[in-house]
């Protein structure tokens, strides 16, 4: 439905134009993050891949044990909260506030859970030597370039992480909506989306043979 | 009238897109461990795989097949310049394990 109102009446009136694309305003604002968060996301990849190739001392490090394993039950709980996203909005849209909300809330554990692993290994390779500008296997630069690219993803977990609890409970509450729900969801998708290419990049290409 | 209210896929096709994507996530440490070496043709079938997981989880689980034409249009616009930027870029990359940082004159 068109929102444009084209009547004008003394000083009072406003002209609104249409939504575009027909979106929700929230909804379009959240799609350009996403799509502005995507370009930033591939060119930290990208420049992670130039520091990768321009060193022929580039480590090649991830065991599969303990390494491997764990991305790969890192990547199995950030897709499984996708899932528990996708039933909170449909609850959310069901109008069932207490499914909902408990889905957003089992959702935002996922993400807890997933940033600990992370931490944890981190600390176990700051415990083998592994610092921003040196590290015991090879190129000085690859704690740096490891860290960055998923620090940066890491602070799209946590931060995700604490809109899905404010969200759920303002949900909850009365303040937020369904939309919202599904706008936070978009988000939450694409921290999921991002680490489907951290993964190869970053890891897979780099395990120990 | 928000975007899933549109459609009637059901929980049932989440956790098939869920599972698929699952799959396609083993696909990738199968890729990985079954090469021989971490070179450009192992970046490529990661990256395209990775891709298609791309795709898979923006129609589906952000329900972007379901949006307005508009939208899902200059969305994979700018999905397929991210991607195509991601590989040349990559595959670009792989000219300095020659050790040469210039183009390379045919």
């Amino acid at each position: 439905m068109s929102e444009a109102n084209l009547t004008m009446e003394g000083h009072g009136a406003g002209v609104m134009e249409a939504s575009p694309f027909a979106i929700p305003a929230k909804k379009l604002a959240m799609w350009l993050f996403i799509i502005a968060d995507a370009m930033t996301f591939a060119a930290v990849l990208v420049a992670y891949g130039f520091l990768r190739n321009s060193h022929t001392n580039w480590p090649e490090p991830f065991k599969f044990s303990p390494t491997i394993i764990n991305v790969m039950v890192m990547t199995f709980i950030l897709v499984s909260s996708s899932l528990t996203m996708l039933f909170a909005v449909r609850a959310a849209q069901a109008e069932d506030k207490a499914r909902a909300f408990a889905w957003v809330q089992i959702t935002a554990l996922g993400g807890a859970v997933f940033a600990l692993l992370h931490i944890h290994e981190w600390l176990g390779m700051i415990g083998e030597g592994v610092r921003l500008f040196q590290n015991p296997w090879g190129a000085s630069l690859f704690g740096a370039a490891f860290y960055c690219v998923t620090g940066l993803h890491l602070l799209h977990v946590t931060g995700g992480v604490v809109a899905l609890v404010i969200v759920g409970l303002r949900y909850k509450g009365g303040r937020y909506k369904a939309d919202d729900i599904e706008i936070l969801g978009l988000y939450w998708h694409f921290v999921d989306i991002v680490w489907m290419f951290v993964v190869p990049l970053v890891y897979l290409l780099s395990i120990q043979r | 009238m928000s975007t899933a209210e549109k459609h009637s896929s059901g929980s049932t096709a989440d956790v098939i897109v869920y599972l698929v994507l699952l799959g396609i996530a083993g696909l990738q440490i199968l890729i990985a461990y079954g090469s021989s070496s971490g070179g450009e043709r192992l970046l490529s079938r990661l990256l395209l795989v990775a891709s298609v997981q791309a795709v898979i989880a923006v129609l589906f689980f952000m329900h972007l097949r379901f949006e307005n034409r508009a939208l899902m249009i200059s969305v994979a616009v700018v999905t397929l310049f991210v991607l195509a930027a991601m590989q040349y870029g990559w595959t670009d990359s792989f000219r300095l394990l020659d050790g040469v940082p210039f183009a390379r004159l045919h």
